[in-house]
């Protein structure tokens, strides 16, 4: 019961066979080894595995790689270019926005989706923003700064 | 997840056929309950239909008084609507709180309602507004739709196509979530339209129900205090870990009141 | 010094791989030929284990082994060991009942593993487990420890009656019956403590492996202290000798404690796969990480403060009853003991204390260390009853924690429960705290409020923690069956660039940059041309791990030690090479100077010579530039500090706002600010969680585990905090060379007590059982409405 699924990924055409109950980040973590997408939990509530599906964050354990077929998928590993960091990424980096790294990857595909909409963000909007992103380590506050200066700095690169 | 065959039709009469044939099939709208139901092996179906490809579930339009929401439209594009903010600003309001940003950029309004989980915003809008729920053979009257915990009017081989949502005078949904899984423990939607005032509750019961003693209350005052003195009984709310029915009780007053001032 | 040395917030040197998606985790290895375990479990909270029917699902699609325990047992595996003895009060050693990684005969919580399957796939393993007849005779339960110790219950161990591993105390019982018996006035609360799940982002996760060319067996293992999983599971699970074992905890996405111990399942892989020759990989789900991973805290406990006139404390009884779960974990025996007792005095000068704690088998999930292990606990017993007190003693809170804090002069400072703190300034973490969070402007604020028909309340908690963990010789003493110093090989290459081998283990602290911080200061070097390897036991000569903010303080500690010997070997080299005395040469800035003069070579000269000793004393000196030391703590560090909480609570809801929340704390010297800050506030994340949102509830009936999943365990989210306002202040630890305490633990320290004296503040009520829901908030403001749960 296994067919072959093709889709693009951080920019390049991947196709892998799959059974149709394999989940996108199962197709990605186990059959392209794109390893950065992470699996924090069972429910759709930890958002370590957020990726872009078609330019919008999405829960890759929440989808099965068949729904993703044909369609274009950014995950963490196509963020930077080279060993420049995405302006996300630089300010995560920058205001200690991240510990164990392990919520990291869909801490920063989701803060790319609110920033790609607003540049401006206030505190309370990054704040709600992260209602479907769980980190241990940090208690929100750097994160929460990182985003803000981040989106910044995505809105400033863009004008 | 058991395995399944996987079908993903680009017409509603290939949906149904592919349903038909199948021995025990499953219609997928947005996934959000069906995939992480299937990954705790609570349900195993013989084949899914993927509705995603279905132009024809896709789209909100605006016609004459209503607002047109096809099956299949996402809640972020709901909640991100020109059409639906200006016609039902509480409706665009209510999809932008369901979950969070990743579940409403999959999950879908023909999902929620077909679904029908008794902690879920929709239902509560669609009674409330007085809603018309589209299938590829009827027209239901959104109140006739919700028929009991996760049960709908929907018959074998009958699939939403859309919903009809007529603008109100006024409305507010006011939703006091679980902190946890962010479903409603108390939702409660207030209209005040042509056909007269609604209050639809969510979350607190079995399924969705409307309060009849605040409606007739509202008729004849449409502010909050009008409702002041209504005190809701706790008989056959639900009850969890995190809230008993006598708070839930007490919550759809607090909701009630505080949807009734954001109407303005 | 280089502007990347100590005291610097230099940006952390493994974000890079962090950000981009390159952090290997243990489930992001794979290795040849991996096959994939899965562990079938237990849903009935006690029953006896009759049979296992595998015959069907042996001949699953994929299925390459099933095995159970009593295979395991066949092979002669030992049970999961505690390392730490507790003797109880009349001096009888501990009950210590078998812990078998699979069980054998009866099962003892939900979650309690039953058998591993082995198959090609994940999937495969799960559809055999379906396949498995297991024969349950179901057993009732016991859950909650006030109903454990009672007649007539069940039973978990023949070997332990009642329910009773140890009952303990410690201090002196008749010195504070006689300051009771003279007491002006007596505060007493009861209190509970809620059991909690430590939550680690990274599910737990373990691959096995053995090289049957060598017999060498490899366990990949989410792991705070790969050492000590190698030391445990070698010696006392399967028998295996160090030189045959290696243990990698490679990237690990958060511990919080809950990864210090040896678990079942890494022994179960590590057998597995040498038993079928391949590797074998587990890795948990969420769901099962809520069943399997140790939990934190579950203490029951009465305290009585007894006061003079002015509100000196003048003695304090604690009787504290805490929940094993149904085995005992690597670390459980101590937490409620030697990290909780010994704490009882906080930062007050209270000069009789005694305290008896009884720990108690449940049929729940084993309690172990959890971020505080103990401490969090001891903090809010002390604090909770401090604000009684002084609501009770019509005192304001501050002037009485000021009244009986430990005098600035008084360290060294002996408590009466078997500490002794070498430094601290508590006056002045009150005043910052206190300050910082306008304490004086608090009515006018809670008038503010009242007027948008919202409640306010402020409230303090002060704390002192035990890190550094811990002088061997003391904890030997204490019944710790391991030592607890920490190794460090500093091993300089011939060019100047830097390894270091640490025994610490990183899962978010940031090591590889503070660690790095603490070469280049030495050495005059860069970050960049340090690296911090850690998590191998075939790379690092030894190390116990990370936990109890001890990495700093003790594997820093040993860091510096080596730093020394290779500054001065460097010195020996140079005054060959300068043809100067040794006593002569100075080293500074990353170069050897002789005294008074500009002769000089640079460190990385001297590595060269080290590496390349062509003019070199060799008569002397060994060649290479490459130390080892072990640094056993003198003394544990004492962090300390004050929190205080501001919150709002909306009375038609129960919701609990918080507002404002400030932390100042004392870690003695600070390496990377940005870091300590970062640390402060996931502490502070964790203990307001614990207060407001977190708590594991169990059905006290069945045994079932109803917050198991985050569907309904309600950790905090970013909507959910505010931003903190942190500061710290500086007293040296007086015995550690960097004068370092630790702060990776001080946030859910301080947190719980000050978050939940806000609230009983705001609502004129003694106590509130924590976590505060809405639902719990409302039924105490309108106690007439039914109690629902």
């Amino acid at each position: 019961m296994t067919s072959p699924v093709s889709m693009t990924v951080n920019g390049k055409a991947v196709t892998a066979t799959v059974e149709p109950r394999t989940l996108l980040v199962q197709y990605l973590r186990e059959h392209l080894g794109l390893t950065g997408t992470h699996v924090g939990c069972d429910t759709s509530q930890c958002g370590a595995c957020v990726v872009h599906l078609d330019g919008k964050s999405i829960k890759s354990c929440t989808i099965l790689a068949v729904q993703a077929a044909g369609g274009t998928v950014t995950t963490i590993e196509g963020l930077a270019k080279g060993s420049e960091l995405h302006p996300m990424q630089a300010a995560f980096r920058e205001h200690h926005g991240l510990q164990c790294g392990f919520c990291t990857p869909g801490m920063v595909m989701s803060a790319v989706d609110l920033a790609q909409r607003k540049s401006d963000l206030s505190e309370h909007e990054v704040r709600e923003w992260l209602e479907g992103n769980i980190c241990r380590c940090t208690g929100y506050h750097n994160i929460v700064k990182a985003i803000q200066a981040g989106a910044a700095a995505m809105g400033s690169a863009k004008a | 997840m058991y395995n399944f065959e996987y079908h993903e039709p680009s017409s509603l009469a290939d949906a149904l056929s592919a349903i038909g044939s199948a021995e025990d099939g499953k219609l997928m709208a947005g996934g959000m309950t069906l995939i992480p139901t299937l990954k705790q092996r609570l349900a195993q179906p013989s084949d899914i239909v993927d509705l995603a490809k279905i132009a024809e579930l896709k789209g909100i339009k605006r016609e004459g008084n209503s607002v047109v929401i096809g099956a299949m439209t996402r809640h972020g594009e709901v909640a991100t609507s020109d059409v639906v903010k200006s016609a039902i600003p509480a409706l665009a309001d209510l999809a932008g709180n369901i979950g969070d940003p990743q579940v409403r950029n999959r999950g879908t309004i023909g999902g929620s309602i077909c679904n029908n989980d008794p902690a879920a915003d929709y239902p509560s809008a669609v009674v409330a507004l007085g809603a018309t729920v589209i299938t590829n053979k009827r027209r239901i009257a959104g109140e006739d739709f919700f028929t009991g915990m996760f049960e709908t009017a929907l018959e074998p081989g009958e699939v939403v196509t859309a919903v009809s949502f007529p603008a109100p005078e006024k409305a507010a949904y006011m939703k006091f979530r679980n902190p946890a899984s962010r479903y409603a423990i108390v939702g409660v939607f207030v209209a005040k339209t042509s056909g007269g005032v609604r209050v639809a509750v969510t979350g607190a019961g079995a399924c969705v129900f409307r309060q009849n003693e605040m409606e007739a209350a509202l008729e004849k005052s449409f502010t909050p205090d009008a409702i002041k003195g209504i005190e809701v009984s706790a008989d056959g709310l639900n009850a969890d870990i995190h809230a008993g029915a006598d708070y839930r009780a007490h919550l759809i007053g607090v909701m009630a009141k505080r949807a009734i001032a954001a109407c303005g | 010094m280089s502007a990347q040395g100590i005291g610097e917030p230099v940006r952390r040197k493994e974000d890079f791989r962090f950000l981009t998606g390159q952090g290997t985790y243990t489930d992001d290895m794979n290795r040849p030929g991996q096959l994939y375990a899965y562990i079938l479990r237990s849903p009935h909270a006690h029953a006896e284990l009759n049979g296992i029917d595998i015959s069907k699902a042996q001949a699953g699609p994929g299925v390459e082994a099933i095995f159970s325990g009593k295979d395991m047992e066949a092979d002669g595996v030992g049970g999961l060991p505690c390392g730490w003895l507790i003797h109880s009060k009349d001096g009888s050693p501990m009950n210590e009942p078998p812990h078998p990684p699979l069980a054998v005969g009866r099962v003892r919580h939900v979650g309690d593993s039953v058998a591993v399957i082995i198959a090609a796939t994940r999937e495969q393993a799960k559809d055999a487990a379906e396949l498995i007849k297991v024969d349950y005779k179901e057993l009732p339960a016991v859950v909650a420890v006030e109903d454990a110790t009672k007649a007539g219950k069940p039973q978990l161990f023949d070997a332990a009656p009642n329910n009773l591993c140890y009952d303990w105390h410690l201090g002196d019982k008749a010195a504070t019956e006689a300051a009771f018996a003279k007491a002006h006035h007596v505060t007493k609360i009861d209190l509970v403590n809620n059991r909690l799940v430590p939550n680690a982002m990274e599910p737990r996760s373990a691959i096995g492996e053995y090289d049957r060319a060598t017999g060498l067996h490899t366990l990949y293992t989410t792991s705070q202290n790969p050492h000590v999983i190698r030391l445990l599971m070698g010696a006392f699970v399967l028998h295996l000798p160090e030189h045959k074992l290696r243990v990698v905890a490679p990237d690990v996405g958060g511990g919080f404690g809950s990864k210090i111990f040896h678990y079942a399942e890494e022994a179960i892989v590590t057998w597995a796969a040498a038993k079928i020759q391949k590797p074998v990989k587990w890795t948990s789900d969420r769901s099962e990480a809520f069943i399997t991973d140790a939990h934190g805290r579950d203490h029951v406990t009465h305290a009585e403060l007894a006061m003079d006139k002015d509100g000196k404390f003048l003695g304090l009884h604690v009787q504290t009853l805490a929940n094993m779960g149904a085995y005992l974990s690597t670390f459980s025996s101590c937490v409620p003991t030697y990290l909780y007792a010994t704490l009882l005095a906080g930062t007050y000068t209270t000069p009789a204390i005694y305290a008896e704690v009884k720990a108690i088998f449940t049929n729940t999930v084993p309690v172990d260390a959890y971020r505080g292990a103990g401490r969090p606990e001891a903090t809010y017993v002390v604090e909770r009853i401090v604000e009684t007190a002084a609501r009770e003693m019509g005192i304001d809170p501050a002037e009485l924690r000021r009244r009986n804090f430990v005098p600035r002069d008084a360290y060294p400072y002996q408590t009466p429960v078997a500490l002794q703190y070498d430094s601290g300034d508590y006056f002045e973490t009150l005043d910052m705290a206190l300050k910082a969070s306008d304490y004086l402007g608090f009515p006018g604020r809670r008038d503010e409020a009242a007027k948008r028909g919202k409640i306010r309340g402020i409230g303090m908690a002060t704390y002192i923690e035990a890190c550094g963990i811990a002088p061997s010789a003391v904890v030997g003493s204490l019944g710790a069956r391991a030592a607890l110093y920490e190794t460090a090989q500093v091993r300089v290459h011939p060019t100047g660039s830097v390894s270091v081998f640490t025994g610490s283990h990183q899962h978010g602290q940031g090591h590889e940059t503070t660690f790095a911080q603490i070469v280049a200061d030495k050495l005059g070097l860069t970050v960049d041309q340090v690296d911090i390897v850690h998590g191998d036991t075939d790379k690092i000569p030894f190390g116990l791990g990370t936990y109890g903010s001890r990495s700093l303080a003790v594997g820093g500690s040993a860091l510096v030690m080596s730093l020394d010997k290779v500054i001065a070997k460097g010195k020996k080299i140079a005054a060959h090479l300068l043809e100067a005395s040794e006593a002569d040469i100075e080293f500074k800035d990353g170069k050897y100077t002789v005294a008074g003069t500009d002769k000089a070579k640079t460190f990385g000269e001297i590595a060269m010579t080290a590496y390349v000793p062509h003019n070199y004393p060799i008569e002397e000196l060994e060649p290479g530039l490459d130390e080892t030391s072990f640094y056993d703590p003198k003394n544990f560090t004492f962090p300390s500090g004050c929190h205080i909480a501001e919150v709002e609570i909306d009375p038609e809801t129960g919701v609990v706002k918080l507002v404002n929340f400030t932390a100042a704390d004392d870690f003695g010297r600070i390496v990377n600010p940005m870091i300590v800050e970062g640390q402060v506030h996931g502490g502070l994340a964790q203990g307001i969680g614990q207060a407001l949102h977190e708590g594991c509830i169990y059905d006290r009936e069945s045994g079932q585990l109803l917050t198991g999943s985050y569907m309904d365990y309600d950790m905090p989210r970013a909507d959910d905090l505010p931003n903190f306002q942190v500061a710290t202040n500086v007293t040296l630890c007086t015995h550690n060379p960097l004068g370092v305490k630790g702060c990776g633990e001080a946030g859910a320290i301080g947190a719980p007590a000050a978050v939940m004296n806000a609230i009983t503040h705001a609502l004129g009520i003694k106590d509130l059982l924590m976590p505060a829901t809405p639902q719990r908030v409302w039924q105490a403001i309108n106690p007439m409405r039914q109690a629902a749960e």
